[in-house]
Parts: structure tokens; sequence; C-alpha cells
């Protein structure tokens, strides 16, 4: 560059930029910024990742066009070739009006593009997924890829905070339909975990039913802590819309939720009324599996964990 | 939708003079419609009432009738651990054609289900209570009663069909005081509790005809599906000038004091046939009123279904669920819910007629009771008209005695092989020799009933008995004795010739020949049938 100038007789570009340099540092304030006195506490910046990312451009008309293009496309193809997904239950959705909080089990990434292309219309393209806001909006361009991909809005998982939930409602008041996992995390070894209070609370504050969802098989194909998924096959059964009784507060409104989910999972694994019976007897089994020593936990999934053993190598490494 | 006028304000049927005003007028013909323009002054249509609105909480309707039946005690209260308990249920002629999912058979018997499982009721059984009819196939039993409830009975061998032929399996109950034997399928008879899930489509369904028939057989059926019954039932439709119901009611004293313990659950669902939106809505709708878009949809499906194959048509129209929506829905005893059944259902249905005239009209849609997912023979295009369609009144027949029936279907020389293999003998053999109801009755029904291979394939195929034609025809019986000549226009003529009937290529042919039988410039009523109407006629 700098033998080209020289050829055509032109001014060195270092030259410049060093003197606009100088005269940035020799500017004062204003025209500079101020530097903190010491013994001041620094004023925090404004956080605009984490539960702070404004999603709202993702739910503009165009984005949610896009992210419907993406559901029924490549999104619907992938979960088809990896998943071959078996949707039960959406026959019991078929009274509802108005937006629905789903609530799933969750095991695996798998989970959240199964349960978009397994939603049934209308809720499909006006749901939002209820993301770890610690995971998903770590930083601007996770935030960005989720927002637009999935819907997702951040939600708080590790402190506690009004402002999640409040964005959570206001959009349930506005017409959107929330996917949220009251497990708060993927299944560390493929047994659920307890339900949190967070999408109870919300359909208590915003009177939205709560459809209670189970999904199987997914752990099979992307469980947590493998990165390559395995194709394998999977159920999603929708339950029937449960709303809070009267005088049932949050943790117990949770409780059942965890109870229908579980009942959702007897009738994936039974029938229907052998469910029913043993939901009536209390003798369920529960999602959280025994409460015993790990080996006998990872044990008691018997055929739960089909599919997950890793492939025999011919020649073992040495 | 929930805006459209149509839905807020249901309008009542309607009786129109046909004037020169008024626009050609839609009339069925199979699986494919027809245009026809009426004479002005001496014709009228008879319009359906709009579809009646559904319930608001289907669901909490339902869960409201099992808890405070009709003098009855409540269903919860009724199950107990040990018992054994029998869910019977309408089979596949019901409705027609064929609802949306879920079915409200499925949403009635899970919630029975839930009840039961609540009280720890083990030993269910589920029996679809089809009579001398074919049996289910698991599509359509899966279509009826939801995904859950067929994996959880059918595996275990806990749901099936009914088998009159099962002579181990059938108990005789009594008989009545007019020497008329009732029989009942032994599960059912010898359960603690029998609850029966009925669908009711016009008023003839439902009350002791639902137990008394439908789990019954050839020797307790034969009763009151004869040409004697058939001919002072006027109508078959009027449950209380019905000898088919009164006959049925009798075997219901016997099965009351001598059978299971009954739970009745009936329904009715509202007109809502073809839809407010979508490609069939333009069939529910007055021709006047159709809009630019519903005269382009008509002629666009009329040209594609005049291009298309027959079997491709009737593939189109099985195809086609309705959106019905539950009006009511009632349980408890089985005579007082049956009343407030056919309130219901004559709500729906009823349109008020004054006086008989010359002619009658119809035009035949591609679906009867008996061709679900199969194919509309002869036979069935006979009892359609003339049993069906005609015994649509109150009061008389819409047409003076002598008077004549004109219909309009292409009648095909087609049979379902599997489904109706009696018919093929019955129509190419015996009809050939005479249509004479009472002279079929006596000579060859005993032969059809107790044919070994008609019986074989209705136990373990998928066909009507053997029996099941006579009845089809006897359905027909009091139309024959009343009318003066039946045409058919645009039928297959060897077809029609078979049946008795004289066929007519055009409707123009069709007045032509009628003016014969009663007279220049007859009078001249239409109707406009499906959504399903009745005539009270005074």
């Amino acid at each position: 560059m700098s033998t080209l100038s020289r050829q055509l007789g032109l001014p060195r570009l270092t030259r410049f930029t060093g003197r606009f340099r100088r005269l940035l540092t020799a500017t004062e304030f204003p025209l500079r910024a101020p530097s903190t006195p010491r013994g001041v506490a620094p004023l925090a910046k404004p956080s605009r990742v984490g539960a702070d990312y404004d999603t709202d451009w993702a739910r503009s008309t165009t984005a949610q066009v896009a992210r419907a293009a993406l559901v029924e496309g490549p999104m619907r193809l992938a979960v088809a070739g990896l998943a071959a997904p078996e949707r039960t239950g959406m026959d019991r959705l078929i009274d509802v009006d108005g937006p629905l909080i789903f609530a799933a089990n969750h095991h695996s990434h798998l989970d959240t593009p199964l349960l978009l292309t397994s939603i049934p219309e209308p809720w499909r393209h006006r749901t939002v997924v209820a993301a770890a806001a610690d995971y998903f909006f770590g930083n601007r361009v996770t935030a960005a890829l989720s927002a637009l991909t999935i819907g997702a809005v951040p939600m708080e998982r590790t402190k506690v905070g009004r402002k999640s939930a409040d964005r959570a409602a206001e959009l349930l008041e506005q017409g959107w339909s929330l996917l949220i996992y009251p497990e708060g995390g993927r299944s560390p070894d493929g047994w659920g975990q307890e339900f949190r209070g967070g999408a109870a609370y919300l359909s208590s504050r915003t009177g939205v039913p709560i459809v209670p969802v189970h999904l199987s098989g997914t752990s099979r194909i992307l469980q947590k802590g493998r990165s390559l998924p395995r194709p394998s096959h999977t159920t999603v059964t929708f339950g029937r819309p449960l709303r809070p009784q009267s005088g049932e507060n949050a943790s117990r409104f949770a409780a059942r939720i965890e109870r229908e989910v579980a009942g959702l999972a007897d009738e994936s694994t039974s029938d229907w009324y052998q469910a029913r019976l043993r939901a009536h007897r209390e003798a369920t089994p529960g999602l959280t599996g025994p409460t015993t020593g790990r080996w006998r936990r990872v044990w008691a999934l018997g055929d739960r964990r089909r599919g997950t053993k890793p492939r025999q190598r011919l020649w073992p490494d040495l | 939708m929930a805006t459209d006028p149509r839905r807020q304000a249901p309008r009542p049927g309607l009786v129109l003079d046909v004037d020169r005003s008024t626009p050609p007028l839609l009339f069925h013909h199979g699986d494919n419609f027809r245009l026809e323009k009426l004479p002005a002054g001496r014709s009228r249509v008879i319009y359906a009432p709009e579809p009646l609105p559904g319930l608001p909480d289907p669901e909490g309707s339902i869960r409201e009738a099992l808890l405070n039946p009709i003098d009855h005690d409540p269903l919860p209260s009724l199950l107990t651990p040990g018992m054994k308990l029998t869910i019977a249920f309408d089979d596949v002629s019901l409705p027609l054609p064929s609802m949306r999912r879920p079915d409200i058979r499925q949403r009635i018997i899970e919630q029975v289900l839930e009840m039961a499982a609540e009280a720890g009721v083990d030993d269910v059984h589920l029996i679809a209570a089809l009579a001398l009819h074919r049996r289910m196939t698991e599509a359509e039993l899966r279509h009826a009663l939801g995904d859950r409830i067929y994996d959880a009975f059918a595996p275990q061998g806990a749901l099936y069909n009914h088998d009159a032929e099962d002579h181990d399996n059938m108990v005789v109950l009594g008989t009545t005081r007019h020497d008329e034997l009732v029989t009942m399928n032994r599960r059912a008879a010898e359960s603690d509790l029998l609850i029966y899930v009925n669908l009711n489509i016009v008023s003839m369904d439902g009350g002791w005809k639902s137990t008394a028939t439908g789990l019954s057989g050839y020797s307790g059926i034969k009763h009151h599906h004869n040409v004697a019954t058939m001919r002072e039932s006027k109508s078959f439709m009027d449950r209380h000038k019905s000898e088919l119901h009164h006959s049925n009611w009798r075997q219901g004293d016997v099965i009351k004091n001598h059978g299971p313990r009954i739970f009745q659950i009936e329904t009715t669902i509202n007109n809502n046939t073809f839809g407010y939106d979508g490609p069939l809505s333009v069939l529910q709708k007055r021709e006047w009123e159709w809009s630019a878009r519903d005269r382009a949809t008509f002629m666009g499906m009329k040209k594609g279904l005049d291009l298309m194959p027959s079997r491709a048509r009737r593939s189109v129209f099985n195809n086609w669920k309705a959106p019905y929506e539950l009006t009511s829905v009632q349980a408890g005893n089985v005579e007082s819910v049956h009343e407030v059944t056919l309130e219901n259902c004559l709500k729906q249905h009823l349109v008020p007629v004054e006086g008989q005239t010359d002619v009658l009209m119809f035009g035949l849609p591609y679906i009867c009771p008996y061709n679900v997912n199969s194919v509309m023979n002869p036979i069935l295009v006979m009892c359609l008209g003339l049993g069906y369609f005609f015994n649509m009144y109150r009061g008389k027949p819409l047409v003076r005695e002598g008077g004549v029936l004109i219909m309009s279907h292409p009648t095909p020389w087609e049979f379902h092989p599997v489904h109706h293999p009696s018919y093929i003998d019955f129509f190419e053999q015996l009809l050939a020799e005479t249509t004479d109801p009472l002279e079929l009755e006596r000579k060859y029904e005993k032969q059809f009933a107790e044919d070994e291979w008609y019986i074989h394939q209705y136990r373990k195929g998928y066909a009507y008995h053997g029996v099941h034609p006579f009845y089809m025809w006897y359905w027909g019986a009091h139309a024959l004795q009343w009318l003066g000549r039946v045409i058919v226009v645009g039928g297959d003529p060897r077809s029609v010739r078979r049946l008795g009937f004289q066929p007519a290529s055009t409707m123009q042919d069709a007045l032509e020949l009628a003016s014969d039988v009663v007279g220049p410039q007859p009078t001249i009523t239409y109707m406009h049938n499906p959504p399903i109407l009745m005539a009270d006629v005074t």
C-alpha cells in the first residue's frame, strides 16, 4: 500500500491515522468520556444480554414469517429424520380457545424443535419459548439466534426476579402461547426433575390454562452432554388443559402439573385406562425416579436408555 | 367464525313457493350434483333449518349429564371395584357422514371410563352394537373411540364388535306379550351395568332400539324388521306412530325386567353437515344466497367431479368428515332420556308444511347408513329414497296416496363384494323374479338369513348379514304401498328397471312420465335434503 501511494504521489495513510489518534488523545472532556474518580463505584453498564435481552423484534411480522418458514421447512424435516415422532392427545385441545401454556418435561435440546413442530394450530406459530437467560441469552449472537429461530424469550432461572415473569405474563395477555419446561433445565441422568412453580404462577396470574405435555425418547437422540444426535423414535403426548383450582397455590399446582405429566408418561408406556386406574389409586410412577444411589437410578431407567449405549469399536483405543 | 351471523341466529326451515325468479335448484345426485329448474306456480321447496349452535362446553355438559342423570342414580354411584361393566355404542352407520375427530362417542366414553377408573373398575368391555350390520374395522373403531381407548382395550380383547351369530355368546331374555323373542349379547346381558352410548342423527335412533336391536340377533330382530311392521310404521321416524318402535319398546320391557341394569346416554348433533366454510359449504346454503365465490366453487367442484372416475369421486366424498357439533346430551333412564332426545332432535329437523302434493322429489346423496366407506348399490338407493327420505315426515306423507316419487341418483349396477355379498344375490336373482316385499319375505328371507356362507362372511369378514338386503327392501315397503310410481332421474336404466322403477334421463322427462299417473300440471314438493329435515305435514 505504502509503495503504491508513493508511486502515485499520495500522502501516506499512516500519517493521517497517527494524527487522528493524537487528536483524540489530546481532547478533553466533554469531547472525551469522563474518567471515574477513584473511590467511587463506576455505574454498571446497562445489560443487553441475559434476562435483559429485548426480544420484541423477533415477534415482528417479518421475523414470524421467517420463523414459520424455518419451522415448517428444515426444522420439520430434521425432526422427522432424527426423531420419527408419534404425536397423540391433540384432540384434547379441540374445545380450547385463546393462548395456552405448554408445560413439558425436558431431556434434550431436541425437545424444543420437536414441540414446535408438534404443537397444533392455531397455537404453533403464536408460541414463544421460555429459554434459560443464562444459557441461550449469554451473548448477543446466541440471543439473537435463539429469539429468531425458536421465538425464545429469556427466563431467569439462577436468581429471583420478576422481570422475566412479568414479560411472559405480558406476552400471554397479548395472545401469545408459551412453551416452558418447569424442571428448569435438561435432565442430567435421564430421570425427570421436580417441577418448579413458574408455569403454575403464570397460569394463576393470567388465567391461561396449562397443557401438560410428555416427551419421551429425545434423551436417546441427544441427551445432555452429547454433541452429536443419534436417530431414534419419540412420542409427544398432550394432556387435557389444567386450570388452577380455588385455593391452590403455585407450588401445589406445579405438583399437580407434574403428576399429570407423569400420568401421560404412564399412558405412553402402558395404556390409557391402566394409567388412569393407577392415577386414581395414586400409584402413577413418578417422573423423578427412585431416590436411591446413582447406579440404581441408572439401572432403574431400564428400557428408557435403549439406544444410548456407545457403538462398539472394532479396535479399542489403546 | 364466531361472529358468523348464521351461527348466532340460525334460521328455521323454509317452504319456498317456486316462481319464475327462483334459480335452478341443487339436487344431490349420488357422488355428483344436478341443477334443475322446477315448474313455477305449482312447485315448492322445503329447506332444512340452519344448524343450531353447538353446546359451548361439550365436556362439561357430558359430565353434568353423567352426574345428574334423568330418573336414574348418578353414574359414579353405580360403579364399584369388582363389578362387570359393559359399554355398548352405536356403530359405523352413525353419524352420516362420519364426524370430525374427536367423535362424540370418544368424548363420552372417555368420561365414563374416567369415572370407572376412579371407582377402580377393572372388568370393562366395550362392544360395537351393530346388530346385523358389518363389523367395524380397526380404523373405524379408532375414529369413533379414539386411539387411547382403542389401544387400552382392543389388544386385550375387551373392545370388539357384537356378533349376533355367536350363539354361545347370545342369551334369550324372554318373550314379549306379543310373543316376540328378546335376545341379547351375553356379556352385555350378564353385566352388572350396561352403559349404552348413542348418537341420534334422526328421530328413528335411540331409546330401546339401541339395546333391543343393536345387541340382538336375527331371532329377536325379525319381529320388527318385517313387511307388516314397516307398513304399519307411519312413519318409522315418528316414534309414537311407529310400529317398529312399539315392538322395540315391548322388547325393552323384557330387558327392563330380565336384563341388565341400563344407563342410557343419548346425544343429538346439529345440521352442520358441510361446514360454514370450505369447499362443500355451498351445499348448505339456499341457492339464491350463493355468492360469486360459492358459484365458482360449485362449478369447479362439479367440473372436477365430472372428470373423475367414480372410484375417485367416492373416495373424495368418503374422506369428508362433517364438522357436526353436539347440541344436547342426556343420560339416565332409557325412556325418559329418549323423550328429551327426541325433543332436541326435532328442534333441529322439523319444518311445518301444509298439505300434500301429487309429486315428491328428492336428490339422493352419496351416503346412507349402510355404505359408509363402501359402495351405494341400487338396493341402498331404494332404501335411502323410499325408506329414509320418504319417511322423514310426521303426520302424513308429503305426497298424496297414489302420487309419484321422483328421485335423482345415478343408481349404478355396482356392489361392494366384501360388504354386500348377499345384496348381489338378492338383486340379481330375487329382484329379477319379484319386487313384492311380502313375497320376498315369505319365500326367501329365511334362506338368506340362515345361509352358512353369508353367516361366515358376517362373522369373519366385513359383510352385512345375509338377511340385511331384505330389511332394506322392507324399509321401503310403506312407500311402495303408498306410491303410484317411482321414477329415477339420471339412473342406470337396467338397475332402475330391476328395482321396479321407471328411468328418466332428464327432470323434464320425469315430470312427463309422472303426469301419466297423476294427471297434467301436477303439484310438486322438492325436499332439499341433506342437511337433514323432517316435514311436519298438516
